[in-house]
């Protein structure tokens, strides 16, 4: 349990350094930094699947937006806040954490799902079902590609149009170009 | 800082205009070893994915992770020269094809609903093929069909935006390298 206040410490202090400095290198090192934490800390609460895929596309993320800044982009950033959305910003978030004090009081226990106490929740037949009706040893396979497939299939169409959506917008040339037998 | 960057940028119009791509020559020989051992572990991630923890979305994102790193060290010339945009895409429809032929399979074979797994169902429901490489009927050919999809999608995105980045501002770009 020391553990996740740990985690979270570093979370938090990772993402303030990563607002506060100055330095976009830096910056985006430590959304990284933050990102690892989560990772983690799915880790410790013994949900490898999720932690895989958060450290993977973790890594890519980074990649992605340590090209996509530091080699096109001015590295420093200078210059004041303005007054006026610093005052919105901290409000804003003011309300949001009074809120989010009366629902975590609405909330069971860190660690004790609600789904894992009800006798007749979905969970609980998937637990003691899936392994005889999918066969697949991994549960959380057998959830998202047997029982909730429905869930996959959306999240792929999804993938699949902003794909598209991608390759259409950002391509080389336009189909002008591509007939024009110069090019 | 500026001065920095402008250093650099003069050594890298410099190693372009020789003739050399990416990054430097440690960079590419470790990554050409590493590259297949990345392949290989998306490969095992996506295949015992009803097994172990990981699946389809995890290797394809780790094949994709690959790729880009190859794209990284020797450019992003190099990178298309082994997987070209159109076969790349071809790539994507094949899997979301694939994954959605599965679907329609269990309502063509069982006459039961979308998404059965008629593969466990009919022929290896019983059988002693729990834990096996062989099992769960649908579920690994689903993180097949996911994993190619997943995969050649992020690598589609990487590429776009690394050609769009590059034609963006013609006279002004830094390093062409990508």
């Amino acid at each position: 349990m020391e553990m996740f206040y740990i985690l979270l410490l570093f979370i938090i202090i990772a993402a303030v350094i990563a607002v506060e400095t100055n330095d976009l290198l830096s910056s985006v090192i430590c959304v990284g930094a933050i990102g690892f934490g989560g990772s983690l800390m799915f880790l410790f609460l013994r949900a490898p699947d999720i932690a895989i895929t958060q450290i993977v596309v973790e890594v890519l993320g980074l990649i992605i937006l340590i090209r996509a800044t530091i080699s096109r982009d001015r590295t420093f950033i200078s210059g004041d806040r303005e007054f006026f959305g610093v005052v919105v910003s901290v409000v804003i978030i003011f309300v949001i954490f009074l809120a989010g004090i009366r629902v975590f009081e609405t909330l069971p226990a860190f660690g004790t799902p609600i789904f894992a106490q009800a006798p007749d929740a979905a969970s609980q037949t998937y637990i003691s079902e899936g392994m005889q009706k999918t066969g697949a040893a991994n549960l959380v396979s057998s959830v998202i590609l047997d029982f909730r497939a429905y869930d996959t299939l959306g999240e792929a169409t999804v993938l699949f149009t902003s794909i598209i959506g991608a390759t259409v917008i950002l391509r080389r040339k336009s189909k002008k170009l591509l007939e024009d037998p110069d090019e | 800082m500026e001065q920095e960057q402008q250093n650099s940028n003069a050594v890298q119009q410099e190693r372009i205009s020789n003739g050399v791509k990416g990054m430097t020559i440690i960079v590419k020989t470790i990554s050409s070893w590493v590259k297949v051992l990345i392949f290989l572990f998306g490969i095992y991630i996506i295949l015992f994915g009803h097994l172990t923890p990981g699946g389809g979305f995890a290797g394809g994102v780790i094949l994709a992770a690959s790729y880009v790193l190859l794209m990284l060290a020797f450019g992003r010339e190099f990178v298309e020269e082994n997987l070209s945009l159109p076969v790349a895409s071809k790539l994507d429809c094949a899997g979301a094809l694939l994954f959605a032929a599965i679907a329609l399979c269990g309502l063509l074979y069982g006459a039961s609903s979308f998404f059965w797994n008629f593969i466990h169902q009919k022929y290896l429901m019983g059988t002693d093929y729990e834990f096996r490489l062989i099992s769960a009927g649908t579920i690994p050919l689903s993180n097949i069909a996911i994993g190619l999809k997943v995969g050649a999608s992020l690598f589609l995105v990487i590429l776009t935006l690394s050609i769009c980045c590059k034609d963006f501002k013609p006279g002004t770009s830094a390093n062409g390298k990508e």
